[in-house]
């Protein structure tokens, strides 16, 4: 290796650091019969995957016209990292995507195809979902899908062992901690590494301190987080974590969900299909939930965070200019909001439940039936911190404070200034 | 700089080259220096001018000064974590792997027993890429199901080495200089084996200890080897990325200035012009380097 190869290695170097992706991907031109729908999906997982096969599968079945989908499936984190620039290039006519704020971001940047018309026709989705499926001008843009409620998770089999009751309240709850601790085992599980996961339990003593309005205002950037409520929130939460698993900056929610399934831990806050599918299919039985408990009377139990998945046409798809797609893209979301289609959807997939009031309640799982009355108890439901808010808020401020205050959890006003600085500069560039 | 070699070699060829020779040797400079315009300085500049911008990637771009550096510097919490981390990781390669992989260059050089074994075993990591080593790191230092922590045998009460903010890092740094010493080693060997083993011949005639023949004799001789080594650490400390996006994304204790970058740029971040603020703040610092490097070296090439 010379010395000029070098040279020219760290002008590389230099400049492969520095280069933004302004590579943009190429785009194909139209065509196509009008019949054939380019669908794009994150559901890279093998169970979604193939349930979803099965659930486009029963369309191209029942659709007269001779429709067919075509799927591009991207892996899920990647689609995520790309959504940016796929709406913006040569996005499929139909994908798929999260309901409130995520949606409504890109809808406000005119990536998203205006479906209000098909929204007069929709039967069996009930006003919260249709919130959620709004956008910010108040015209409608998401076909809502299935959804997933978080709560605390545990195992019915321990609970019955020890003898334990599902806590109703903040008392309750740390009460029944302090017994498991007793009993040998780790109370609550806790996991951060992927960033995300205790969001959850974040916005659930948020939400049952200050309610679900203060909830979606913060999220929307109209709080300071400097308030009193928000440190609140902070200080319930130190007051649990000597009852959680320690070391969570360092633990997949994977590995959380092992603990679980290996009676290690007694109860976690998580979503549905998390705790799922570290399950073996013979111990599933065995999952239970309780809402989380309640901490101020006067907002109760009323918010349950159930994020919503669906399919929203892309505003820059080429094929959407031709009548013909646009005729087809529509069916497909029209028979997408049908009880029918989620059913066939379900039946593949267990971890989650379906969004429309019609679909069959009768093959659902005593934990899918739970779920499903826990949602339709909630005066509101709530998406996900990272889907409530702005993603550049979310991604680049929550993640690394949230595990700050993990890892030490003492200097509550410090974080406190410090999220609420940052989040000035991120909601004053628009 | 390839611009001037090209008209200099373009007024001498009035003489001495036909055209089909400046054809040649057009096409042959030109392209490269077009390509390295195209895709080195092109996006490189535009990261400048983007810096300056709040593009979101998707709007229109709006210029707003240099108020993405003033964010930058004063309101953004992983900055300057970031900065010292990539600074703990230069020192960390130079002041440990490399004296390390130098020592065990040498005692190689010197023949210990199944050196051929050493050399073999300790080369191995450097065939992987550092993602690999992120993952294998993890096999090794997780908390619940970790090598490490079963060895210790401390199950009760484990250390979490890659949660904990303040270990982390060491830990990654450990595995970076596992592969980097290696790497060094390697150089090394070959630059002792092209000493001329008169010179140590000399030595020993003239009474010189072991450790006076290598640091007065044997040392400077290697000055070419330092230079590349020396290179290698500056690159491989600026460019750590992989790894720690392995490992946990390069958040909680794990921050170097190209996960931000990355982290603000890609994804449904996309502050695009905040993350090129910080990447023209990782260009500045290499340029530093790089120039330093530049002038040392052409000065030592006049002097020779």
């Amino acid at each position: 290796m010379s010395r000029r190869n070098l040279l020219r290695g760290a002008a590389l170097g230099a400049g492969a650091v520095a280069l933004p992706s302004l590579l943009t991907a190429c785009s194909s031109g139209p065509g196509g019969d009008g019949k054939t729908i380019k669908l794009g999906s994150n559901s890279s997982d093998a169970v979604p995957e193939k349930a979803f096969a099965s659930a486009f599968a029963a369309y191209e079945k029942q659709s007269k016209e001779g429709r067919k989908i075509k799927v591009n499936t991207v892996d899920h984190n990647s689609f995520q990292e790309n959504i940016n620039r796929y709406l913006q290039s040569d996005p499929d006519e139909v994908f798929m995507w999260f309901a409130g704020n995520r949606m409504q971001y890109f809808a406000k940047k005119g990536l998203l195809y205006d479906i209000s018309d098909l929204w007069q026709d929709y039967k069996g989705f009930s006003p919260a979902l249709k919130a959620q499926s709004t956008g910010a001008d108040g015209k409608q843009y998401f076909t809502p899908y299935y959804y997933y409620p978080w709560a605390v998770f545990h195992r019915k089999s321990l609970f019955t062992k020890y003898g334990y009751e599902a806590p109703k309240t903040l008392d309750a709850y740390i009460a029944l901690a302090k017994q498991m601790k007793k009993d040998k085992l780790v109370p609550i599980g806790f996991c951060d590494k992927d960033g995300w996961p205790a969001m959850g339990t974040f916005d659930y003593i948020n939400m049952r301190t200050n309610g679900y309005d203060f909830h979606k205002s913060l999220m929307a950037g109209e709080e300071a987080w400097t308030d009193k409520r928000v440190k609140d929130v902070f200080d319930t939460w130190r007051r649990l974590l000597p009852y959680c698993q320690p070391g969570a900056n360092g633990r997949t929610w994977q590995e959380t969900g092992q603990s679980l399934q290996k009676r290690e831990i007694g109860m976690v806050v998580l979503g549905m299909p998390h705790p799922g599918q570290q399950f073996p299919a013979a111990e599933r039985s065995d999952i239970d939930f309780f809402a989380f408990p309640e901490i101020n009377p006067e907002h109760g139990q009323d918010a349950v965070e159930a994020p919503i998945d669906g399919f929203l046409l892309a505003k820059k798809s080429k094929e959407l200019k031709n009548k013909k797609s646009m005729e087809s893209a529509k069916d497909l979301l029209r028979w997408l909001a049908t009880p029918k289609a989620e059913d066939v959807y379900l039946a593949g997939d267990p971890n989650n439940i379906a969004v429309n009031s019609g679909a069959d309640l009768s093959k659902y799982t005593a934990l899918q039936k739970k779920s499903a009355e826990l949602i339709a108890g909630a005066k509101q439901i709530s998406q996900f911190m990272d889907r409530d808010t702005r993603p550049d808020f979310a991604s680049t401020v929550m993640i690394p404070a949230i595990q700050k205050f993990i890892s030490t959890p003492n200097d509550v006003d410090g974080l406190c200034n410090d999220i609420e600085r940052q989040k000035k500069t991120i909601f004053a560039s628009e | 700089m390839a611009l001037n070699t090209a008209r200099r070699s373009a007024r001498r060829g009035r003489r001495r080259f036909t055209r089909r020779d400046l054809v040649v040797l057009g096409l042959l400079l030109g392209i490269p220096v077009l390509l390295d315009i195209a895709i080195v300085w092109g996006p490189t500049l535009a990261s400048v001018v983007l810096s300056f911008t709040s593009w979101d990637g998707v709007g229109s771009i709006k210029w707003v000064g240099t108020q993405n550096y003033a964010n930058l510097f004063t309101n953004y919490p992983p900055f300057w974590p970031a900065v010292r981390h990539n600074l703990l990781w230069l020192g960390f390669l130079g002041l440990v792997a490399v004296p390390f992989g130098l020592l065990l260059a040498v005692l190689i050089d010197r023949g210990v027993r199944f050196s051929r074994f050493y050399q073999s075993t300790l080369y191995m990591p450097v065939v992987l890429s550092l993602a690999v080593v992120g993952f294998i790191a993890q096999l090794i230092f997780s908390r619940d199901q970790g090598v490490l922590n079963a060895v210790i045998g401390n199950t009760k009460n484990p250390v979490d080495w890659l949660g904990d903010p303040r270990l982390n890092i060491w830990m990654i740094l450990l595995a970076a200089a596992w592969r980097h010493t290696g790497y060094v080693m390697i150089l090394y060997l070959a630059g002792l084996k092209a000493v001329d083993p008169s010179l140590k011949e000399a030595a020993a005639i003239d009474g010189a200890s072991e450790a006076q023949t290598f640091f007065r004799v044997v040392f400077p001789t290697l000055r070419p080897v330092n230079v590349i080594v020396g290179v290698i650490t500056v690159i491989e400390s600026l460019r750590a990325f992989d790894i720690v996006y392995a490992v946990n994304h390069g958040r909680n204790g794990l921050e170097v200035l190209s996960v931000l970058v990355t982290d603000n740029i890609i994804g449904e971040a996309s502050r695009i012009g905040f993350g090129s603020a910080i990447a023209v703040v990782l260009l500045a610092v290499s340029m530093g380097f790089v120039v330093t490097y530049l002038v040392q070296e052409i000065r030592g090439e006049k002097s020779r």
